[in-house]
């Protein structure tokens, strides 16, 4: 789906900004391809809500540059740029009807009133507000309220969505449903959407790509299954789901620990000297001893349904060694157990 | 609402006291005789005397046109001034000066202001009087709107230039409607004070055309009549109007 050789929408280039002693964006260099559904995911105060406030305009970055289908963005005040934002408080005009909302950005724009009429009308049964356009903001719920957000913030057709939390303000069930429909319109009025989210399962189960990011800089740029199996730092690895993370020293084949050698792939650059081994509570399995990886005893075993979560001590590692299996959990809690996997699935990184 | 108990007793005290002397000149002002102090039955020809009172006319007509004059002025610098405040100013001292005019002595300002044209060797005249009560009416006006735009949501201006809209059609569509109510509470607050404003024109008017609280201070040096209490009483109830309907407007501001 997406051609990396074919010129990419928006190219982020060098692009940092400081607020004082706060460095909020610190040399970020990303693509973003068209008709792509990307996300800046991290945890508050990465940067990401100023990256995109410096897509929007209302931030400037202190250095770097910004190209949107090959044209300098940065020289555009944000009232000119093909660029629209919907807003995390959803920002509606509460002085103005759900149609008058709508209708703001085309009349600024000088469109006859015929269109405005009809496109307002069209996007307003897309989001499916038809019924509601001569209310007030102040008369919707909170799940309305973002529709006429979005409706507000496709209708104009922007080269480019920007969607600042756009699910952070509604309760969980309406939640879901939303994604389902941000997925949906996406695909359906074939705009390019870069969503900043704090939530890393809004991220995974929304988007093509995901740029991870923390104190400012990019972490990881991916695919949200390569983000998942293939974390290229230790950082992403925390962030990202759950991990059992292993300290020792990079060796052919995985890391030594504590007189054993940890199977594990280096993906990338080699990594030598200090290195950390990851991997993934699912990719474990229980083994008998001849077998075994790491040893230690249950603690404690959780069920949750579909899944449980075993946690064993491992003699040399502060935090319990994690282990899920699908069903209900097979071992008990004081019992002695061995845990493997393969090679392949666990990741070693540079410590 | 609780019962007040006992606490109801001193708080009638409280609202004759305030409230007895205004009662007393409206009941007056209908008096039919011309003895202040003795009732001579009711009636209503004070008022229609009042109204063929030349220098009345003329003393009302110089208080609209300064009133509604310093109004419109005061309104649209003090909005303004309440805007380039709330986005521009980290200086508390700076808020304080401009709100330092709506508590000043009227003696101070008067005075002040007297100097000043003076200086400048500016004739005086109704503009002199309508520019100083500018002075305050401004004040007042950035009070209420500043207070306004602590409650207004910031991204709604984001959100209408993202959309399209340069800064001028920003502020006229959004930020303004935005501010509405606190605006028009400002103006009212700054027409009733321009109204019965006294210390302040008497410093700053010219000898030819006094405003209506200066006709009837001289008026009164003659003795109070019923004609001039009928006056008071339509002053009261034009101020009191203008400022019930300011607070209606800023209570309508809070909830929203």
């Amino acid at each position: 789906m997406n051609d990396s050789a074919a010129a990419p929408l928006v190219s982020i280039r060098g692009v940092s900004r400081s607020f004082g002693d706060v460095v909020a964006l610190d040399d970020v260099s990303l693509d973003i391809h068209e008709n792509e559904f990307f996300a800046l995911l991290g945890p508050s105060g990465c940067g990401k809500t100023t990256l995109l406030r410096v897509l929007a305009g209302f931030e400037h970055p202190d250095s770097g540059e910004v190209r949107l289908t090959g044209e300098d963005l940065l020289a555009q005040p944000p009232h000119c740029r093909p660029v629209n934002l919907m807003f995390q408080s959803y920002a509606l005009f509460p002085h103005m009807s759900v149609e008058r909302n709508v209708a703001y950005g085309l009349e600024r724009e000088g469109r006859p009133k015929d269109e405005v009429g009809d496109r307002v009308a069209e996007v307003l049964r897309t989001v499916g507000l038809s019924d509601l356009a001569r209310r007030r903001p102040s008369q919707l719920s909170g799940g309305q309220r973002q529709r006429v957000a979005l409706a507000r913030a496709i209708v104009k057709r922007p080269r480019l969505l920007l969607l600042d939390e756009p699910l952070s303000a509604l309760d969980r069930k309406v939640r879901a449903e939303m994604q389902l429909e941000l997925k949906r319109l996406q695909h359906e009025v074939g705009i390019t959407f870069v969503v900043v989210t704090h939530d890393q399962e809004e991220a995974m189960s929304m988007a093509d790509r995901i740029a991870v990011m923390g104190s400012g800089r990019v972490q990881q740029i991916d695919a949200p299954i390569d983000l998942y199996q293939r974390p290229a730092t230790l950082f992403v690895a925390g962030f990202i789901g759950t991990s059992n993370q292993f300290p020792g020293q990079a060796v052919e084949g995985g890391i030594a620990a504590h007189d054993t050698v940890l199977p594990g792939t280096a993906h990338g650059a080699p990594v030598s000297g200090r290195a950390v081994l990851v991997v993934r509570p699912e990719d474990t399995r229980l083994v008998d001893e001849a077998a075994a990886s790491v040893s230690g005893t249950v603690v404690d075993t959780q069920f949750y349904g579909g899944v449980s979560t075993v946690a064993v001590t491992v003699p040399g590692h502060d935090a319990p060694v994690l282990h899920t299996r699908p069903g209900a959990p097979e071992v008990e809690r004081g019992a002695v157990v061995h845990l493997a996997w393969d090679a392949a699935k666990a990741v070693v990184l540079a410590g | 609402m609780r019962s007040l108990g006992w606490l109801r007793l001193p708080m009638v005290v409280t609202y004759v006291f305030l409230y007895l002397p205004i009662l007393v000149l409206v009941v007056l002002s209908f008096n039919a005789s011309k003895q202040p102090f003795t009732w001579g039955g009711f009636s209503t020809k004070w008022y229609a005397e009042l109204a063929g009172n030349a220098e009345v006319l003329q003393g009302l007509g110089n208080t609209l046109i300064v009133a509604v004059g310093a109004t419109v002025l005061s309104t649209a610098l003090g909005t303004l001034l309440a805007v380039g405040l709330h986005r521009h100013s980290k200086s508390n001292l700076l808020d304080a000066y401009a709100l330092v005019p709506a508590i000043l002595p009227d003696l101070v300002l008067g005075i002040g202001l007297l100097v000043l044209f003076t200086l400048v060797s500016m004739t005086l005249g109704l503009y002199s009087v309508l520019l100083a009560h500018v002075v305050f009416g401004m004040a007042f006006v950035t009070a209420v709107v500043r207070a306004r735009l602590t409650q207004v949501d910031p991204s709604l201006e984001e959100a209408s230039r993202d959309l399209g809209a340069g800064q001028v059609s920003t502020f006229l569509r959004i930020t303004v409607p935005g501010l509405m109510p606190a605006i028009v509470a400002g103006a009212l607050l700054a027409f009733t004070l321009s109204l019965d404003e006294f210390v302040i024109a008497f410093f700053t008017n010219g000898p030819s055309s006094p405003t209506l609280p200066i006709v009837i201070y001289s008026m009164v040096r003659f003795g109070v009549t019923p004609e001039i209490n009928a006056l008071a009483s339509i002053l009261m109830l034009v101020s009191f109007t203008a400022v019930i309907s300011a607070q209606r407007l800023t209570r309508l501001t809070d909830t929203v």
